[in-house]
């Protein structure tokens, strides 16, 4: 019984964690419509920025512990939104009229350029870092059950930024414009909409979670090496397909679902080596048998 | 072939070369002569790619997995019976008493055991193309890229966790009958299929998908079809070139055949401009060569790597070169 409930606590953990991520992927695409291969690059980046901040914000703000760890992951995402939106200016907005295939070859080219350049001695380096534990995290115990209370931080993070991106998204005058622009980019500049504002503050936005995705995946793996989010990072875009591809709870929601599946079958003798392979399987069946996802709107193309 | 008249000879003309070289192969540095059979195969891998990604107007981003299925296949042919020659070759043996030159009951054997085995992991990959092909008609652009990545690293996991093939540490010990000769005929006769079957009446299907396939299913063309037998045909192609790997490399692991490999041979069909058959053969070349060329500066070749796919997507997506082998007289796929 408490083996399961380890799993179950671990599962929703990495699976919160699967839907931080995600919620970036499925806002820019979203409004661009493609799959931003950089995103788990900017995952790294926002783990390697924390690294290099944690001691020295431990030296300037003498502050107890929980706030010193928040301003260290608020920095990280401010960090990568800013990247995220350089990217964007850099690399994508030149190509925006272009072929999807020609923007998603570009995506990947510079999701490779982040990832070797990082890897090279003078940069990050490709060897393994211990990551600080920022805080210390002790378990606690309800109804005779343990609870590590970094799992518990992980889903309430996870919780309060799917309600901030909700709350963005559908309140604000930003949010109004952000889904004018995914719904019709052409109609929504009409409109009066700046439309590369509005991108460049998806891709900010997105980058930011990422930063926080980032921090919390390193702070739950040992250690943190440039390469470090390219797995999280398909993982999570098929947790964003599983969902239904730009909707916000649905990629929590397919996050969590992969978490635990993956959880669960890793911790089943047989299938553990197959673990990988788990989460390509159940995408290739979601687009089989529900191509729009779980909570997805199925689309029509129109001629 | 009518509309071809010179394509037979051209393809028999390769074919001699290459069968002259591998002749020659003794006379040449074993460096370079390693190099050029990593050429031979790899513009097998990038033209099979081609037909694709870049006639078919498709986006794979699993070949690697495709050729691992071959070359694993034939890898193993080669490891069983390797040291069982049938006794009926024998015969040759008993000639060579005659006229030396011909060959050995044990050469004789080694030529139909790769044979076989490239055939044999052709077939498997072509399967696995078919495994793949169907359930990915529904998808396109980006969704097609995640799921063939994904069925890539499906077939590197299930690998991974097959005793019969060494599992993670791969198989070793693989013997070496891949020969200048071999790979420079089998990268000509896929040249020539290829270039063939996209010129004729039946491949021009291929380009009006590519084109837009609303408007090629209102013009009788099943989409479908032709997408699935894109990917049969370069899965089998992959999976010979796969073979041909196995017995140059002589050592498997699954880690050979991820996602940057696959990478790879995209890069060499973008490079080379997709649908341009003779610009993705000068490519693959090119991108063989590079990173030999490129030793002393080995730290910043990947990086210099990735630069050249963003600049390249930003100022020439079409490809660098507008190569083509075009129908004579018609005009030319683009």
């Amino acid at each position: 019984m408490d083996f399961y409930f380890q799993q179950l606590v671990n599962g929703l953990a990495l699976g919160s964690i699967y839907g931080l991520i995600a919620l970036g992927y499925t806002m820019v695409y979203g409004v661009l419509r493609f799959i931003n291969f950089a995103h788990s690059d900017v995952l790294m980046l926002g783990a390697y920025a924390a690294f290099f901040m944690a001691p020295a914000i431990e030296k300037l703000v003498p502050l107890p512990g929980m706030a010193g760890a928040l301003i260290v992951i608020l920095l990280a995402a401010l960090i990568c939104a800013v990247i995220g939106m350089l990217i964007e200016f850099l690399a994508y907005r030149p190509l925006r009229s272009r072929p999807k295939l020609t923007v998603l070859i570009t995506a990947i080219g510079v999701s490779l350029f982040i990832e070797f350049t990082c890897q090279h001695k003078a940069v990050f380096g490709a060897a393994n870092r211990a990551f600080p534990k920022l805080i210390d995290f002790p378990n606690f115990t309800l109804l005779g059950l343990t609870i590590p209370s970094l799992s518990v931080i992980i889903v309430v993070i996870t919780a309060l930024m799917l309600g901030g991106m909700w709350f963005i998204v559908q309140k604000t005058k930003t949010g109004a414009a952000m889904r004018a622009v995914s719904f019709n980019q052409q109609a929504a500049a009409l409109m009066g909409i700046n439309i590369n504002r509005i991108i460049s503050f998806t891709f900010g936005l997105g980058s930011a979670l990422a930063a926080v995705a980032g921090v919390l995946y390193a702070l739950t793996a040992p250690a943190i090496e440039p390469l470090m989010g390219t797995q999280p990072g398909l993982r999570a875009f098929i947790a964003a397909v599983l969902g239904g591809i730009g909707n916000l709870p649905g990629a929590v929601l397919g996050g969590i679902l992969l978490g635990l599946l993956e959880t669960f079958a890793g911790a089943i003798p047989g299938l553990s080596t197959y673990r990988d392979a788990i989460a390509f399987a159940i995408l290739i069946l979601i687009l089989l048998f529900k191509p729009a996802g779980l909570l997805g709107k199925a689309t029509v193309e129109k001629v | 072939m009518k509309s071809l008249p010179g394509a037979k000879r051209w393809l028999i003309l390769a074919i001699i070369l290459a069968i002259v070289a591998g002749a020659l192969a003794g006379q040449f540095n074993r460096y370079y002569l390693g190099v050029w059979m990593d050429c031979g195969i790899n513009i097998i891998l990038a033209v099979s790619l081609n037909l694709i990604n870049g006639h078919t107007g498709q986006f794979s981003l699993g070949h690697a997995g495709f050729m691992s299925v071959g070359g694993y296949t034939a890898a193993k042919l080669s490891l069983v019976y390797n040291d069982s020659v049938p006794s009926f070759l024998h015969v040759f043996d008993q000639w060579k008493n005659f006229f030396q030159y011909i060959p050995s009951s044990v050469e004789c054997w080694r030529f139909i055991l790769l044979g076989s085995g490239l055939l044999l992991g052709g077939l498997a990959s072509a399967l696995a193309g078919l495994a793949v092909g169907v359930p990915s008609l529904r998808l396109r652009g980006d969704y097609l890229a995640i799921v063939t990545l994904g069925f890539g690293e499906i077939i590197r996991v299930i690998f991974q966790n097959m005793e019969a093939v060494g599992a993670a540490s791969g198989l070793s010990g693989i013997p070496k009958y891949t020969t200048l000769g071999w790979t420079f005929g089998l990268a000509a006769v896929t040249v020539y299929i290829v270039a063939t079957l996209v010129n004729s009446t039946y491949g021009r299907g291929f380009l009006a998908v590519s084109d837009d396939e609303v408007a090629a299913s209102s013009m009788g063309i099943n989409p479908t079809r032709y997408k699935v037998t894109a990917f049969v045909i370069g899965a089998f192609f992959a999976g010979i070139a796969g073979g041909l790997y196995a017995h140059h490399k002589q050592t498997l692991t699954p880690t050979q055949f991820d996602f940057m490999k696959s990478i790879d041979i995209v890069v060499m069909v973008i490079l080379g401009g997709m649908g341009r058959t003779g610009g993705v053969i000068l490519a693959a070349i090119i991108l063989t060569w590079m990173p030999e060329m490129l030793r002393g500066f080995a730290e910043y070749r990947m990086i210099i790597y990735a630069l050249m796919i963003i600049g390249l997507m930003m100022l020439r997506p079409q490809g660098l070169f507008t190569l083509n082998f075009k129908r004579k007289g018609g005009q030319a796929p683009t």
